[in-house]
């Protein structure tokens, strides 16, 4: 199958015009001391047959359509409407560029600009960006700009921020001298005894997660208050879908809010892409990273959206940019703004009343099961851990039989933590799928 | 910032909604919280079935929100109408001709979003265990093989959201390659017409940056790179062909100089369009290659994301690739996490799967004589465009070029004072994009144009037509071209407002 | 109106005043046209040490950022708050309310490998960058 629309004919017109006798002559300007390839890959495929190949291979995977699954650990499954998946499609989104000529690109930027009007909305702080790659790397961004901000060189970060996330914190921040040290974890939140003492005048960012990776909810209001005092910035990283319910971190005195946001219309993926979020205080906007958009008049007085603060970015600034970011995530951040107007400001409560309420009851009912127990005792959103009397990574094969894809085994994060489990229950599972779930495990168990 | 917002009273005056004198029927959309009334719902959800607890029994009081985010609230059918309004206000790939150079805008296949839709890829959790995610492994490490054979490379790594990440990754490897060989290196060159993004990574890892002019004919000169080169420099950043859409003939002895000096050769992958299935960056001398799959392998670009930018490794560099992996063993195939001498993760989760599959389907779709096509019409098309231009708008290093060129308006700046940037926006009311303008910075006045192959011969033609047409109205209306756009739904923004005062949001509140 | 004969100017288009113990920074009318409209200026913090001809201030336009070098090395003293809000003073004015930073210099001497006026007038007209 190819997509090259030129025929022979039109070939010789060109070559004409140019002024070469042959497309062998053309490449000339390939000097013949390169050596020149001779792929071996397989022959192109029709359509017909790319779709059989990609059918079959697509057949192989549990997915969530295919399985129930309590599996989140960072990516969840939640209900969108088909206004997303429409929006979505629209060629005018999906094949444009970023919108460098304002003029012929209003539909783009107007839709960035509500972007980040709605995770303001939800997050309680004044400027948010239009995207970055995804939940790690804007936490690495965040922590970038606040070592820049305070000219400070240490980060002191939560023990129960999600491990693929410290991990790619510490890929970005290990060159550059930084020192991250941890903050450790007391029954699956923060010591904030021990946050207060590794908190000090050297500290830039003081870094947590809300709710954190074992789902429990953290003291972000000490912890808000230790960082402060000694001059760092609070960098909170939040599960978007839990500020329905969950106090936004505006309100509590957050300077940078980072999160993966995915859980706002976006797919699962395997894993991307997903959607970074980066919002933060007004003092810092000209320090964030990535694409802004602002409102502004054109020469007849008009509202129109221009991409603006371009200067802190790397075709301005080169070395010395906030950021390399380039490419972004604007489909997904256009996901994310059907997603959110879609369920509105009630919609919007309810789905995380309901995921409340939904992992609860399922606690609530492995909690009869013997030998299952709550493995930590913070208040939690739509994500818990217990601890199993059976290796989690067996259960979950025998699950898997049964049609559900069980939770994370934390071993995987925590070796000390050999029986933990975590499941996710969001406002996609009904009671009926748990309370089959749950005697799935039971009958596992005995 | 003084203001957060600007004043919306002044706003409400403005003629939202109402006809443009310039566009009859384009109008401009309301913002969506203008749009909403208490009450209104677009979603529902099933109601809850579950035994309801008062959520302060749940969680402490304090952390409970106090009053809900104020989320407009719309119908599904105005939902729908907004952001369809919002659609046709953009120019696309998909409806326009968009010779943005340095970004390939070819065309996107349909069938590609038909696959990467299938529930087998779309709806498959990132922890699934990996005997329940064989086909999306199999997808995935079939892709590092495709890729590995096309760029001449011995390993890959698919990670990467972008080029800038991809960047990123290989230069924190090559950071690693030469720590690991006892001997750090501060160094990082460029040229002077280098994508921002390469100086841009090169000091988020901790790099000093060096940049060399480039010679008379564009091309990076063995001589002066000699002069900078030492063993303190880890990587030299190239584009092959650069930015002016040139192939760099002396790529060997380039290579060798880096090479003598215990240095890495980075390919800038962004143009390996003009590189398909004819050359590959492991037989010129690279070791470690990113390429952008949003711009060579048809990904879209989703109004600017999400892309990829898998990295391609020489065998020396294998060990630094960061982690997880795919791991083919007898026939099975699981991600593991990478060695010791990993970088470690440069992000969460595996990688942009979703925009993988449609790269992998792409390579599926035209195999290695597809591919050679694919660069053969690259090149024919940006020479048959420059072949219709060059006398009216001159290309200073007028050479066969590959899959682009750049072109100047600087005589045209100095005959009528009508720059670039003019010339840019009224392409726009002629229905073209505009090409990438004032890059690379090497060239005044610069007109960076990239067609692409898979635009046919009359739409290229339009194209020059166009610009032709252009070039005469400067010299006769040139205020007519200095006050374009005239026929898109605004004119030339206040971008000194947008910076001085920046309203980056819209005031809560403000509904209806 | 200030006299421009009594300034001192930089080759990167800084003009210094020396006023008692302190020496007042800004950019040129000549510079000020070259960036257009001025959209925002990064200040250097009080008490910051800088060198003769090292960075102590950006200034940005809509789509590029230029930075500004002190003409003399020194401690600064004041900064023009003022520009934060009203950054296109420098347009306006650029040798009076558009002053951007003021130092106690270290070494007053260095003033004196600078411009006149008149030296500076005839290198921009010579096309000096």
């Amino acid at each position: 199958m190819e997509f090259v629309p030129i025929t022979k004919q039109d070939q010789e017109v060109m070559l004409a015009k140019i002024g070469v006798c042959s497309m062998e002559e053309l490449l000339k300007c390939i000097p013949s001391s390169v050596t020149r390839a001779r792929l071996r890959l397989p022959p192109g495929l029709s359509e017909p047959e790319l779709l059989r190949v990609a059918e079959r291979l697509a057949s192989r995977n549990a997915t969530s359509k295919s399985h129930v699954s309590f599996l989140g650990a960072g990516a969840y499954e939640h209900f969108v409407s088909s206004v997303v998946r429409y929006v979505f499609s629209r060629g005018e989104f999906l094949t444009a560029y970023t919108p460098y000529q304002p003029e012929a690109s209003q539909g783009t930027l107007q839709a960035m600009y509500e972007f980040q009007s709605l995770i303001c909305d939800l997050t309680q702080m004044d400027a948010a960006n239009a995207s970055l790659y995804e939940g790690g790397s804007a936490m690495a961004e965040a922590c970038i700009l606040a070592l820049r901000e305070t000219e400070r060189r240490k980060l002191v970060v939560s023990g129960t921020l999600h491990p693929e996330v410290r991990q790619t914190l510490s890929t970005y921040l290990k060159q550059v001298g930084t020192q991250i040290q941890e903050i450790p974890r007391a029954d699956g939140i923060s010591d904030i005894k021990e946050a207060g003492r590794l908190i000090d005048s050297q500290t830039a960012a003081v870094v947590v997660q809300m709710p954190n990776a074992f789902g429990c909810l953290e003291p972000v209001r000490e912890l808000e208050k230790a960082a402060h005092a000694r001059g760092a910035l609070l960098i909170v990283s939040v599960n978007p879908v839990s500020l329905g319910i969950l106090e936004p971190p505006g309100a509590y005195g957050a300077d940078i809010v980072v999160g993966e946001g995915q859980p706002l219309g976006t797919d699962l993926l395997y894993g991307g892409p997903y959607l970074g979020l980066f919002a933060c205080r007004k003092e810092l906007i000209r320090k964030m990273p990535g694409r802004v958009i602002g409102m502004t008049r054109d020469a007849h007085g008009r509202r129109g959206f221009v991409l603006t603060l371009q200067t802190r970015e790397q075709h301005i600034r080169r070395a010395r940019a906030t950021s390399n970011i380039c490419t972004n995530e604007a489909m997904m951040a256009l996901a994310a703004a059907v997603h959110l107007g879609s369920l509105g400001k009630e919609g919007f409560r309810e789905v995380a009343f309901q995921n409340l309420q939904k992992a609860h009851y399922c606690l609530d009912r492995l909690s009869t099961v013997r030998g299952v127990q709550p493995l930590f005792k913070a208040p939690f959103f739509n994500e818990f851990a217990v601890s199993l009397p059976a290796d989690p990574e067996e259960v979950n094969g025998r699950l898997l039989e049964k049609g559900f894809l069980g939770g994370l085994p934390l071993r995987r994060w925590d070796p000390s933590l050999r029986s933990g489990w975590l499941l996710a229950v969001t406002e996609a599972r009904s009671r009926e799928q748990i309370d089959r779930f749950v005697q799935a495990v039971q009958e596992i168990l005995s | 910032m003084k203001r957060d917002t600007m004043v919306m009273g002044k706003e409400s005056a403005l003629p939202v909604g109402g006809k443009t004198p310039h566009s009859p029927g384009r109008l401009l959309e309301p913002l969506l919280n203008q749009l909403g009334s208490p009450g209104r719902r677009a979603f529902v959800l099933p109601a809850l079935d579950v035994p309801v607890k008062p959520p302060e029994t749940l969680v402490p009081a304090g952390m409970l929100r106090k009053t809900p985010a104020p989320l407009p609230e719309v119908s599904e059918r105005d939902l729908v109408k907004h952001f369809l309004r919002l659609a046709h206000l953009n120019f696309s790939g998909e409806t326009n001709f968009y010779p943005l150079g340095s970004c390939t805008m070819k065309y996107n296949p349909k069938v590609n979003e038909e696959i990467a839709g299938l529930a087998g890829f779309a709806k498959v959790h990132p922890y699934t265990p990996d005997e329940a995610a064989q086909g999306i492994l199999e997808l995935l490490w079939t892709l590092e093989q495709q890729l590995r054979e096309i760029l001449g490379m011995d390993a890959v790594s698919l990670q990467p959201a972008a080029g800038a990440h991809g960047e990123l990754t290989a230069l924190l490897m090559a950071k690693a390659y030469h720590d690991a060989k006892g001997r750090s290196r501060r160094k990082v060159v460029v040229p002077d017409s280098a994508h921002g993004t390469n100086p841009a990574s090169a000091a988020l890892c901790g790099f000093e940056v060096v940049e060399i002019a480039s010679d008379k004919r564009g091309r990076i000169s063995p001589e002066v790179l000699r002069s900078v080169m030492d063993e303190d420099v880890a990587v030299f950043m190239v584009t092959n062909p650069n930015t002016l859409g040139l192939f760099e003939e002396r790529i060997g002895e380039v290579a060798s100089i880096v090479h003598s000096k215990g240095g890495l050769m980075y390919l800038d992958g962004a143009n390996m369009n003009a590189l398909l299935g004819l050359v590959r960056p492991g037989d010129m001398g690279f070791d470690m290659v990113h390429v952008n799959v949003h711009k060579t392998f048809s990904i879209p670009h989703g109004s600017g994301g999400p892309g990829g930018g898998p990295v391609g490794v020489k065998e020396p560099l294998r060990r630094f690739l960061p982690s997880p992996i795919v791991v083919k063993e007898n026939g099975r195939f699981r991600l593991s996490s990478a060695g010791p001498d990993s970088i470690g993760r440069v992000r969460t989760f595996f990688g942009n799967t979703g925009a993988l599959v449609r790269a992998f389907a792409y390579i599926a779709s035209l195999g290695s004589d597809g591919l050679k096509r694919v660069a053969e019409g690259a090149i024919l098309n940006a020479n048959y465009v420059k072949a219709l231009i060059r006398d009216v708008y001159p290309v200073p290093v007028d050479e066969t070029c590959m899959h682009e060129f750049v072109a100047s308006a600087k005589e045209l700046k100095a005959s009528c004072g009508v720059k670039a940037l003019d010339i840019a926006k009224r392409l726009l009311d002629y229905g073209f994009y505009a090409p990438t303008i004032y890059f690379p910075l090497i060239v005044e006045e610069a007109l960076m144009i990239e067609p692409s192959e898979t635009e046919s011969r009359q739409v290229l033609e339009a194209f020059a037509a166009a610009l032709v047409a252009i070039a005469e109205e400067a010299t006769s209306y040139p205020q007519k071209v200095k006050g374009a756009p005239h026929r898109m739904p605004v004119t030339r923004l206040d971008e000194v407002q947008a910076a001085r005062e920046p309203n980056l949001k819209w005031s809560p509140g403000e509904s209806s | 109106m200030t006299d421009l004969n009594q300034l001192k100017f930089t080759k990167t288009h800084e003009w210094v005043r020396l006023e008692g113990s302190k020496a007042v920074v800004g950019i040129t009318e000549h510079a000020q046209g070259e960036i257009s409209d001025v959209v925002f200026v990064e200040l250097p913090k009080k008490g910051k040490q800088v060198k003769q001809a090292e960075e102590a201030a950006v200034v940005e336009s809509v789509k590029a950022a230029f930075s500004i070098y002190a003409p003399v090395s020194g401690t600064v003293a004041k900064v023009n708050e003022s520009l934060v809000a009203d950054p296109g003073a420098i347009n306006r004015s650029p040798y009076e309310e558009g002053w951007i930073f003021s130092l106690e210099p270290a070494h007053v001497q260095e003033a004196e490998t600078l411009m006149t006026k008149e030296q500076y007038d005839a290198w921009v007209k010579g096309g000096g960058h």
